[in-house]
């Protein structure tokens, strides 16, 4: 530490004073958030800081579907993970194979697929949601929960396999020389030498591409409207379309289904930092 | 280049034939793993595309679509959110990527919990932001009644209000990103060019203005039409807090897209889109010449 003379007292000064409302600007709305979640129904809307009753039976009512428009919520918050996790492994699928054709195996053509990927990427989501759920209609896909997984599985490769491809680029050629050398046959290679090294991007990237299907709302509400399919997020969209929704309710299901989003962005956040900007700064 | 390498390595006839196999065969591989991503490219992107753009091949879509006054609307609102929340934006996050560069316990702390508008779902979050804005019980306008006894302004009654806030839901959801990103770019450039700076009694702006901008112009500039793109895409900020009302006036050409989509008017739908496509194509193939380099 530092000693305090004035210039550095100064300077710390002036770090708080843009850390401070940093973080008011961050809270705020989380806080408001949590706050109607642990308030009674009338005392949600009281505008006060702190509830004068704190409580937790918001959380109950939700957990135990005593309310007509939780009557799905196990099931949604079930499609939710369903979703997510099954757009995650086969995202990581998609990406990593083709990461490692386009990069290792220098597979001709790859620069073009590259560049389909990168287009992809580029193409706003609301602009390539309403072409896409027509074709899922095309498709026979929509409502079920196919139409969302695969519709996220190809908004999140393209940049999952730019991420893997610049990680890809930068392990030793010299490490495929020798397993080529030792008679390994391309998948070996991949399975043995490959994927071990990968792993950090590997985290990376399926937490990347779980997180955003979890997230979805777009897509998530175009592509699925049966009660009994719809995720999280399209339900507690519904909640909005009453004169008189439960606020409280909605705000504690909403804290609910934000937390393990934030959860685990904090629990491979080394890898997750790491590996998307890695793959962003590089130009 | 590999397999000059390894007949250097082993000058004898027979790997060499044996070589031109081998490399058939990695080709092979490397065919047949690149097939699931263009699969999903030719389903979901290529088919999609092509079928939008038949879908709006109709020139009455596009007299239609003109004489929709909401979509006039649309096309100044889009444009006042790609400049005004867009240069707002980028310009807060290179201010405030140098405030996290700058090492400290507490700034760790703040980092950490700065991520949380990026790391969490849309939905409650900019809920709990629209309910903060509720005329009659939300938590501004009972603070303003408290303390000045009159009552507050029903926010998203007003439509260039409530495109300000759908601005400031967006600036408050995607800054962290870009931070996080600028704050990357920071930490690549060498300490050394700081010190140096340092020794020359360079001030703080100096050291901005002839260090740290010059190494992070490219990736500023980068960032910023990327963000332009995006933010074309950027449904949930109008639709979530005001739902493209009052009276439709504040939709952009995101959620403008979709509104036709849910009255059955696809046509409508599509061509809100590919009227977008002369700013989109640019700005996507300026991106794509830089980063396919």
């Amino acid at each position: 530490m530092k000693s305090w003379t004035p210039k550095a007292i100064a300077t710390e000064a002036k770090l708080l004073l843009i850390g401070i409302p940093v973080l008011l600007w961050t809270l705020i709305p989380v806080y408001h958030m949590v706050l109607f979640a642990i308030s009674s129904k009338d005392s949600a809307t009281s505008g006060h800081l702190w509830p004068k009753n704190p409580t937790l039976d918001n959380f109950r009512i939700v957990f135990q579907q005593k309310h007509f428009y939780l009557d799905h919520f196990w099931l949604q918050l079930w499609n939710s993970l369903l979703i997510a996790l099954s757009v995650g492994a086969l995202t990581l699928f998609v990406a990593t194979t083709a990461a490692f054709a386009i990069s290792r195996l220098r597979v001709r053509g790859g620069r073009t697929v590259m560049n389909l990927a990168l287009f992809t990427y580029f193409i706003p989501a609301a602009f390539l949601a309403v072409p896409m759920y027509k074709t899922m209609g095309n498709y026979g896909l929509l409502n079920s929960q196919w139409a969302l997984i695969l519709a996220m599985v190809t908004i999140a490769s393209p940049y999952c396999i730019w991420v893997l491809k610049q990680a890809s680029d930068k392990l030793p050629y010299e490490l495929d020389e020798a397993a080529r050398m030792d008679g390994a046959s391309p998948l070996q290679l991949f399975r043995l030498v490959y994927l071990p090294l990968m792993v950090p991007s590997l985290v990376a990237v399926g937490t990347y591409s779980l997180l955003l299907a979890w997230n979805e709302y777009l897509y998530a509400f175009l592509l699925l409207s049966n009660d009994r399919s719809v995720t999280l997020a399209v339900a507690l969209g519904n909640f909005l379309s009453a004169d008189d929704s439960p606020w409280e309710l909605l705000m504690a299901t909403g804290l609910i289904y934000a937390l393990p989003p934030a959860a685990i962005y904090y629990a491979f956040k080394r890898y997750m930092v790491g590996g998307l900007t890695a793959g962003a700064v590089k130009s | 280049m590999s397999s000059t390498a390894t007949a250097t390595a082993a000058p004898l006839p027979a790997p060499l034939v044996n070589l031109g196999a081998r490399h058939a065969r990695w080709q092979f591989w490397g065919a047949v793993m690149v097939v699931p991503y263009l699969l999903v490219f030719v389903v979901f992107v290529l088919y999609p595309v092509g079928y939008g753009l038949w879908l709006a091949r109709h020139p009455q879509s596009y007299v239609k679509l003109v004489e929709d006054p909401i979509f006039f609307r649309s096309v100044i609102n889009t444009a006042i959110f790609l400049v005004v929340a867009i240069n707002i934006k980028m310009l807060v996050a290179l201010v405030l990527s140098g405030f996290f560069v700058t090492s400290r316990w507490w700034i760790k702390i703040v980092s950490a919990i700065f991520i949380l508008p990026w790391a969490m779902p849309s939905i409650p979050t900019i809920l709990s932001i629209r309910f903060m804005l509720n005329p009659e019980w939300g938590v501004i306008n009972s603070t303003i009644f408290r303390l000045t006894g009159a009552d507050g302004p029903n926010w998203l009654n007003d439509p260039s209000l409530a495109l300000a806030f759908a601005m400031i839901v967006h600036i408050w959801k995607s800054l962290p990103f870009w931070t996080l990103i600028l704050v990357a770019g920071r930490l690549a450039i060498p300490t050394e060019q700081y010190e140096a700076a340092s020794v020359d009694g360079a001030s703080s702006w100096q050291k901005f203005r002839f260090v740290s901008w010059p190494a992070l112009k490219t990736l500023y500039i980068t960032s910023l039409i990327l963000s332009m793109i995006w933010t074309l895409g950027d449904f949930n900020s109008v639709y979530l807090l005001t739902g493209g009302g009052p009276a439709d006036l504040t939709h952009v050409l995101a959620t403008l897209g979709i509104r036709y989509l849910r009255l059955d008017q696809v046509d409508l739908s599509m061509a809100s889109i590919v009227v977008a496509l002369p700013l989109v194509l640019p700005l996507v193939y300026f991106m794509m010449k830089r980063l396919s380099k």
